[in-house]
């Protein structure tokens, strides 16, 4: 790492970076379309084919952002990690409060499964988003 | 007067100085580094709370209640939480989007960041709290009621209403409060980007602005639900 390679200051918010943000929001989509199927048919058991496909498209999503964050080489990686552990927290209680209910309400097995993976991409993809907007605009 | 930092904003600040670059890439940085000082007229933000601290009791105190609604099926709990969650996200969504919104839009950016920087840290515990006790509490009162049973005459409004909480959680949670934290970042640096709060503003404020036209949505669906 060397000066001559590294960009003013005023560049970290101009400079390209790979569309993680826009990922994120894209698998927390996809779990949300998920959790409305699934709630449409509450109380009784859900069908959980598209369910199912789109928690898949959505952790898959979540992974390729992840990889594409990780491949950046200049990045205000104190930043990302403070704000994302934080938001991590604090979304991991919304998911658990939301995923209680879903216990409350005897959801169970593949159903359950289902809304639990769908919780954990929620938890996930939220501070991802949230924490790569912070950082991208940080000094490094 | 600067708010006096909390705990956790101490415990951020520190967690913000141990990851910082080894000192001599910074000092590198410095010799390319504009001259420092806040851009003319811009408040000293520098000791700004991003998540206030003293707020923090008040939400466990909601949350603990709403888990408490839910665990014990108390019907009078579960429809204070929907109908006070409900009420007030609505009404600062609309408040904020389409009344604040255009004013913060004409202010000055040393005014709106000064405003923004005692709206928003409030906003970042308030919104995600109620929508956390509007849809918990919601979707038990759903069950309660018999509202998603197929027969229902309300199934269908309600899976209306699931489509537009659903655009809106996307929108929220995806581009609005990213956009919101990370302007508060901004605004604590020793020289913010006046360029960068300006962008994110301009993102908070259209996506405000979208989610106050969708809670009036919101207020149609609920209404035919009460009154089917």
């Amino acid at each position: 790492m060397t000066s001559a390679a590294a960009p003013p200051p005023s560049a970290s918010s101009e400079r390209a970076l790979p569309p993680v943000a826009i990922l994120a929001t894209v698998a927390l989509g996809c779990v949300i379309i998920a959790g409305i199927l699934m709630a449409s048919y509450a109380p009784r058991r859900p069908p959980l084919g598209a369910p199912g496909a789109l928690l898949a498209l959505g952790a898959v999503t979540l992974v390729v952002a992840f990889v594409m964050l990780a491949r950046i080489r200049e990045f205000a990686w104190g930043t990302f990690a403070m704000v994302y552990r934080w938001a991590l927290l604090a979304y991991a209680i919304s998911a658990g409060m939301i995923g209680f209910a879903f216990v409350h309400d005897h959801v169970t097995g593949s159903p359950l499964a289902v809304v639990a993976g769908s919780l954990v991409v929620f938890a996930t993809s939220v501070p991802l988003a949230i924490a790569f907007t912070v950082a991208r605009y940080a000094d490094r | 007067m600067p708010a006096r930092p909390t705990v956790l904003d101490r415990a951020l600040a520190g967690m913000h100085s141990a990851a910082m670059v080894d000192q001599a890439h910074r000092d590198e940085r410095a010799a390319t580094a504009p001259a420092a000082g806040r851009p003319p007229g811009m408040p000293d933000l520098s000791n700004l709370e991003i998540v206030p601290g003293k707020g923090l009791p008040v939400v466990a105190a909601v949350v603990v209640f709403v888990i408490a609604a839910i665990a014990t099926n108390a019907y009078w709990a579960l429809m204070f939480s929907h109908v006070v969650g409900g009420a007030t996200w609505t009404a600062l969504d609309l408040f904020l989007g389409l009344v604040l919104g255009p004013i913060m839009g004409r202010m000055s950016i040393p005014a709106r960041a000064e405003f923004t920087s005692k709206l928003m840290p409030k906003m970042v515990l308030i919104m995600p709290t109620v929508v956390l006790m509007t849809l918990a509490a919601g979707l038990q009162i759903a069950l309660h009621l018999g509202n998603l049973d197929p027969g229902s005459p309300n199934h269908a409004w309600l899976i209306a209403s699931f489509c537009v909480v659903g655009v809106m959680a996307v929108i929220a949670l995806g581009v609005l409060e990213p956009a919101n934290i990370a302007v508060l970042f901004e605004m604590r640096k020793p020289t913010p980007n006046p360029a960068v709060i300006e962008r994110l503003m301009k993102r908070f404020m259209f996506t405000a602005g979208i989610t106050g036209i969708m809670q009036v949505a919101t207020l149609v669906i609920m209404t035919r639900v009460a009154t089917q």
